[in-house]
């Protein structure tokens, strides 16, 4: 029975990648550890080595296949004294689909998946009517907003850990460097009370810096500049000194690395005046929210989400496309609950009004964009027509977002609520590892839908 | 290795001017005087919360200014008036947001650690113990990025020398050689505990060693000393030479902020310090010695600086508190 060499993640949340290389070819004998294959995702490159020792008998995917789905068999390896009889048809992991040999790029038609009920989605108002739309990962559109307003203002530059050479940690400033140089590209050490205080300096100095952070749960060492240097500044001097600077990066939870690299900040930011807190769903938000950020004169913190990086949305093929900070998306007109989310909460808001329009609950979605300044007026007009509010969000309940969002209408639309407002969140514990605790704890769907129905008296 | 050096306090006269002289005289009584009427005011509760003199350190920041250019920026910690002064802001400005006025340079709403002037080129004014530090280096990258020729001066204490944040910017200042010098205001004490109960290595100007920073120790009660050493720092920084530290040795004469318990140190230490080598005092002897002044003379700069202060104080009192809607201003930049 040969033995099955199957495409490998290369992070917690791949699932599939480009076979780029073949190191050996069929016939070759190979021991446990000889490298077989190179393997690439938009994120990094690895190499896949033999799991036995044996003779290659059939290499299934060939060189420079992309779409690769993770689990899928590469190759087969015959062990001692088998031959060609001994190949049989791989058996890869359950829910991998077998990908053609070269497939294509997929022209993807112009709706996204959020656009799958057309019917019950409002007109956009940040996009101009009778514009082309074009298909683009969020990673892709972060990275095409830095670089249109490098381009632009020559002020404008980026520093972190990783972001020139290496590409970006999550290659969100992919080819970055090789536009801008080292000059305005800046790979710093693992400093961030030090590098988050020279961004802060410079921005007092005349610049217009981007300081990225390898995810938030690290700018915890900066959050003394972010707050102290940054937010404050303008108002203890009386409006003189002014702090623009973009601080962004990924925030919340990846996908199984422990409590602390996941965890959720968009209420400590949204809680400090001073600040402009942003946190996009799809591309165009991404985009059109950090174009805004990085023209704003004030200190912004710009929450990015690692797991909404590789997912493709349209975007309007736009030269300039920038979408006002501070105002609320519609993504999903109701009449009967409303759903506040944002980041990637937004896209379990929309999959469970889907759902809940089957058992007919007609659900609104609001993803809020911004988290300050608040648009409490796109909320409150929804709940004045739904007269039911379910507020959810990826972190902890006590003292978040959703609390906020509660009060809010709570003070501003008591008599329109038919229900007390209820709210999805993170179980109140650190974020655990194991596959079923880390789902136990993390909001989805399904809580969303719990929570609609709850609102609606339809548990 | 880059070179580190200790300088004995000389004995030697440092070359200047009659012209020279006064005027760093006269900047240096300025900041003596300013910071007495405050700690009167104080006292008659014009004047709330933190409030930290920089009486006895006059020499240093007199002496670093008197070597930086027009465009060259200066940052500092909480105690910051002497630093304010010694950059050309007003006096008036200046008291005026100690006693939270809508005079002051940050219309009351700042405070004794907290003020700028974007005009002066001073930045501050930061409350928060070692933050100035980086924030100062990155004055220092935006004058490498924009090629302005300008070189950022970030003072901070000895209790900051012994901050994280420091050598995270000691390390990035000396990796890209960024135009900004850094002067360790060593006056022996960090609130109440003393260089030696608090660091492990109290030769200050070595902190740069494992950075490849120079560092060089100051006798920073002598403003010639300072004015000298800043000059070859800022010569070597603007040059695109990197970073240099320079220890200035000084001292408090007042407590840390006005509720100090001075437990920690004998009256007869401050006594001492302040006979023999007062940084005003040995000037006014050069002065006199040398022909340049007289008691008269002297007497009349006295008058000025008094007027210039009592003035000060008259408006910091009668400068209308800030209207109520100013609580809302300031909070962000309309876009």
């Amino acid at each position: 029975m040969a033995i099955d060499i199957k495409m490998p993640a290369l992070s917690p949340t791949m699932e599939e990648g480009t076979l780029a290389k073949w190191l050996v070819k069929e016939g070759d004998s190979v021991a446990s550890g000889d490298v077989l294959a190179e393997i690439e995702t938009d994120k990094a490159t690895m190499e896949v080595e033999s799991i036995d020792e044996g003779v290659v008998g059939k290499i299934l995917i060939s060189e420079g296949t992309d779409n690769v789905k993770v689990g899928e068999v590469i190759l087969q390896l015959l062990e001692d004294g088998e031959d060609s009889s001994a190949l049989s048809a791989p058996v890869s992991a359950p829910g991998a689909a077998p990908v053609p040999a070269a497939a294509p790029v997929v022209e993807t038609p112009q709706v996204s998946p959020s656009d799958a009920t057309p019917a019950n989605v409002p007109s956009d108002p940040d996009v101009p009517t009778n514009i082309k739309m074009m298909d683009i990962t969020v990673r892709d559109a972060l990275r095409d907003a830095m670089a249109e307003e490098m381009r632009r203002d020559p002020t404008v530059f980026v520093m972190g850990e990783e972001v020139a050479e290496y590409q970006g940690a999550y290659k969100v400033t992919r080819e970055l460097l090789q536009e801008f140089g080292d000059k305005r590209v800046v790979d710093t050490p693992i400093t961030e009370h030090g590098f988050a205080g020279i961004g802060v300096g410079a921005a007092m100095g005349g610049l217009k810096p981007i300081v990225e952070f390898m995810t938030f749960n690290f700018a915890m060492q900066a959050i003394d500049h972010i707050i102290n240097s940054a937010a404050k500044t303008l108002y203890m001097s009386g409006g003189q000194m002014r702090c623009p600077i973009v601080f962004r990066g990924p925030n919340g939870a990846a996908s199984r690395v422990g409590a602390q690299h996941s965890q959720d900040y968009s209420s400590w930011y949204a809680h400090v005046p001073g600040l402009k807190v942003i946190a996009p769903y799809d591309a165009a938000d991404a985009k059109g929210l950090l174009k805004a950020a990085i023209r704003d004169p004030n200190p912004i913190v710009f929450l990015e989400h690692e797991l909404l990086y590789g997912e493709n949305f349209q975007l309007p093929d736009m030269d300039d496309f920038v979408i006002p900070i501070g105002k609320a998306k519609i993504r999903r007109e109701g009449s009967d609950v409303t759903i506040v989310a944002h980041s990637r909460m937004v896209k379990w808001a929309l999959e469970a009004a889907d759902i809940l329009s089957g058992e007919g609950i007609d659900a609104e979605v609001i993803d809020l964009r911004t988290l300050r300044p608040l648009d409490t007026a796109t909320v409150i007009e929804s709940v004045k027509k739904t007269n039911r509010l379910v507020c959810a969000e990826e972190g902890w309940g006590q003292h978040g977002v959703g609390a906020e969002i509660a009060a809010v209408v709570t003070d501003q639309a008591f008599d329109y609520l038919d229900a007390p407002p209820a709210r999805v969140h993170q179980v109140d514990v650190p974020l655990p590892y194991a596959a079923n605790l880390e789902a136990l704890s993390l909001p989805g769907t399904d809580d969303v839908i719990a929570a609609a129905k709850k609102v609606c008296y339809k548990d | 290795m880059a070179p580190q050096k200790k300088r004995a306090a000389s004995t030697k006269k440092l070359k200047t001017t009659k012209k020279e002289l006064t005027e760093l005289y006269r900047e240096m009584l300025l900041i003596r005087r300013f910071e007495e009427k405050a700690g009167q005011l104080y006292g008659m509760g014009q004047i709330a919360g933190f409030c930290h003199l920089y009486i006895g350190q006059e020499a240093v920041v007199v002496g670093m200014r008197s070597a930086m250019k027009d465009g060259d920026q200066m940052i500092t910690s909480y105690r910051d008036h002497g630093h304010m002064l010694a950059c050309g802001m007003t006096p008036r400005g200046v008291m005026a947001e100690l006693t939270g006025r809508i005079g002051g340079y940050s219309r009351g709403k700042g405070g004794s650690m907290h003020m700028f002037s974007v005009e002066k080129k001073f930045y501050g004014g930061h409350g928060i113990v070692g933050a100035q530090v980086p924030i100062g280096a990155g004055l220092g990258f935006a004058n490498k990025y924009l090629d302005n020729g300008s070189v950022s001066v970030a003072f901070f204490g000895d209790g900051a020398a012994n901050q994280g944040q420091v050598y995270e910017t000691f390390n990035m200042a000396e990796l890209w050689d960024l135009p900004v010098i850094f002067v360790i205001e060593n006056n022996q004490y960090a609130m109440g505990t003393s260089v030696e109960r608090s660091s492990s290595e109290t030769e200050l100007y070595k902190r740069g060693i494992s950075f490849g920073i120079e560092g060089v120790q100051v006798d920073g009660m002598n403003v010639l000393a300072v004015r000298d050493a800043g000059a070859k720092a800022l010569k070597h920084a603007r040059s695109g030479k990197g970073p240099m530290i320079l220890e200035m040795k000084t001292y408090r004469y007042r407590g840390h902020s006005m509720s100090d318990p001075a437990k920690y140190r004998t009256r007869d230490e401050v006594k001492e310090v302040r006979g023999e080598r007062d940084p005003i005092d040995s000037v006014k002897d050069r002065l006199i010695d040398e022909g340049w002044a007289d008691l008269d003379s002297l007497k009349e700069i006295d008058k000025e600086i008094k007027a210039i202060v009592a003035d000060s104080a008259e408006f910091a009192q009668t400068s209308p508190e800030p209207d109520p809607s100013e609580l809302y201003t300031d909070v962000l930049l309309e876009v």
